[in-house]
């Protein structure tokens, strides 16, 4: 049905390479999620296999057809944008019909079509109401329910949950991944948020100035990052990065521990000051200012009774080490 | 913080922006009362405001000596025809400069103004010439084809302007689900710029009513518009304020009609783009 390939895929605007080369396989029905830092290319690559824009050189194909130089009409794919980019001029009803309208279809079937979709989607009640009459979340619905009609090859969503307030955006991302199960269509999701990235994705293809750093499942990334990017960008707070001479105890030019697989133990290696304490509740986030270390960030146990200035002793989890060699790649 | 205006200054304000729409209407106001003078009063050295004896002589004669219907007929056909004509030529034309701009498009806008910037009279002789061989003088035809090309850059100038407010997105979006490009244009761009449409239709059938250089040159009898109306009035032999004055306020009624109903309209178009 839905399988993407993109072979050494590059794009260049004016001279400046964004895309530099991809070869990427989604397989059909993969939720698949860009993620990177702002200005990695992940939306140009989205873009690219929607057909918005042309590649500059390599090809992409769309459920076994070479689709490089089709027009975005004709590849079969949905886009969710994150503006939503409704018609203002439309009601939701006719919104959501709008791509059947283009494809020619009976009056009576688009209306079938838009009345299941808008079922789905709880938008019965405002069919007749014009985009501006609804929230940013029934819009972003009319915006899915556009896509859904079409029964598209694969679903494309850029950045779609960006201008939703943060409760709206987890209770969104459960529907869009409630709808994916529901659909079993591919899905190809960019986004700059990690925690969207981990939480929706089957795949997650991280991109850093258009390349691909690394591809794998959400865990696959979080126990083993292929390189320190990947290590520093996947993982809330961000992983502990330490060089020199604590690094090279362990055969290794970069160290690196995630904040929670640090102990508080009465006789750890790491002997340091409580900086910045902050109490969650469920969690506590502690900076550590370790001497010959640095500044250390710990997440431990909601009640651990530390404060600001209490001097403690750290012990990182042995097995739970990551090793990175000089030019920031993993060592086995 | 708020500005408190007081009402002193409100007052002022009000008061010097009665004052300029009054200087700006004056010649109106004299047109129109002096239509209904005698010739005699209306040259009077001590001219009477609002007392004199009205008549509707200068109307009565000015239908007898000449068929208004006519040129009436005339400058609609001109003004709506060369507006459409150009609409549709225009309407793509700003589509491409305002969501596939290329290297040049800002020179080709610039271009197209900068032709707005040569007197028109610099290039009367070439244009009467190809008029004339191609046999378009003192023909409807031929002024509404002069006129759309006059008034094209006005016309591209405003839709790229409204053009340009309107998300790339949206056109985006339309394109994904599956819209031609003649699809795309019909059913979601013009539909969003329809203000700006309507007021760049009414401004341009106003600036094609009131154009008088080319109307005036290009036609002798059967095309003549209103403009030719009024100006056979202001003959050589001696001037007739009274009848060219019931001349003029026949010919300006139809468009000051349709701008007093259409202002709104006209100060949205504007402005649009100015202040969001």
């Amino acid at each position: 049905m839905g399988e993407i390939v993109l072979t050494e895929v590059r794009k260049s605007f004016g001279g400046v390479s964004i895309i530099q080369g991809i070869d990427l396989v989604i397989p059909d029905g993969e939720f698949v999620v860009f993620v990177g830092p702002s200005g990695c290319g992940k939306s140009t690559l989205l873009r690219l296999i929607a057909g918005l824009e042309d590649t500059s050189s390599g090809t992409i194909s769309i459920d076994g057809k070479d689709a490089t130089r089709l027009p975005p009409a004709k590849r079969g794919l949905a886009m969710v944008f994150q503006s939503y980019a409704l018609y203002p001029h439309m009601s939701v009803a006719k919104n959501i019909a709008f791509p059947l309208r283009m494809a020619g279809l009976p009056a009576e079937e688009q209306q079938r079509k838009v009345e299941a979709a808008a079922k789905v989607l709880n938008l019965t009640p405002y069919l007749d109401r014009k985009p501006s009459q609804l929230s940013g979340g029934q819009r972003q619905r009319v915006a899915i329910g556009r896509a859904i009609v079409r029964e598209p090859a694969a679903f494309l969503f850029d950045e779609p949950l960006s201008n939703l307030d943060a409760a709206l955006r987890v209770s969104m991302r459960q529907e869009i991944s409630e709808l994916h199960h529901t659909l079993a269509t591919t899905m190809v999701y960019v986004t700059h948020d990690q925690v969207e990235a981990m939480t929706m994705a089957d795949r997650i293809v991280v991109l850093n100035a258009g390349r691909i750093e690394q591809v794998g499942s959400p865990l696959d990334l979080y126990h083993s990052p292929a390189n320190l990017f990947v290590a520093g960008f996947i993982g809330s707070p961000k992983m502990n990065l330490v060089e020199g001479a604590e690094a090279a105890k362990h055969g290794a030019h970069t160290l690196g521990v995630r904040p929670e697989h640090i102990d508080i133990a009465d006789e750890g290696p790491w002997k340091g000051m409580v900086g910045l304490c902050e109490h969650l509740g469920s969690d506590t986030f502690l900076k550590v200012d370790v001497a010959g270390v640095g500044q250390i960030n710990v997440r431990v146990g909601g009640d651990v009774p530390l404060r600001h200035g209490a001097q403690v002793s750290l012990a990182p989890q042995a097995d739970k080490l990551h090793r990175f060699d000089a030019k920031g790649m993993a060592m086995a | 913080m708020a500005r408190e205006a007081t009402k002193g200054h409100k007052a002022a304000v009000t008061f010097l922006a009665w004052g300029v729409a009054l200087l700006i209407f004056f010649p109106i106001l004299w047109t129109f009362l002096t239509s209904f003078k005698t010739e005699g009063e209306a040259i009077n050295s001590h001219p009477s405001f609002l007392f004199f004896d009205w008549t509707l002589e200068n109307y009565e004669t000015v239908n007898q000596r000449s068929d208004y219907l006519a040129h009436f007929w005339n400058s609609v056909v001109i003004s709506v025809g060369s507006t459409v004509l150009g609409l549709i030529i225009a309407v793509p034309a700003a589509w491409s400069m305002a969501f596939v701009p290329g290297k040049r498009t800002k020179d080709i806008l610039m271009w197209m103004l900068s032709t707005k910037m040569l007197p028109a009279v610099g290039v009367l002789v070439p244009i009467y010439l190809l008029a004339r061989d191609a046999g378009l003088l003192d023909t409807k035809t031929g002024l509404v084809i002069v006129l759309t090309m006059v008034n094209l850059p006005i016309i591209v100038w405003m839709l790229y302007t409204y053009f340009k407010e309107i998300p790339a997105e949206i056109l985006e979006a339309a394109r994904m689900d599956g819209a031609t490009l003649s699809s795309e244009i019909l059913y979601v761009l013009t539909p969003m710029a329809v203000p700006g449409i309507a007021s760049t239709l009414l401004l341009n059938v106003i600036l094609a009513w009131n154009e008088s250089f080319w109307t005036l040159n290009l036609t002798a009898a059967s095309a003549a518009p209103l403009t030719a109306f009024i100006a056979s009035y202001s003959s050589p032999e001696g001037l007739f304020y009274a009848k060219l004055s019931a001349a003029s306020t026949m010919a300006i009624a139809p468009i000051m009609i349709l701008g007093w109903f259409s202002q709104k309209q006209l100060v949205r178009g504007l402005t649009f783009g100015a202040v969001k």
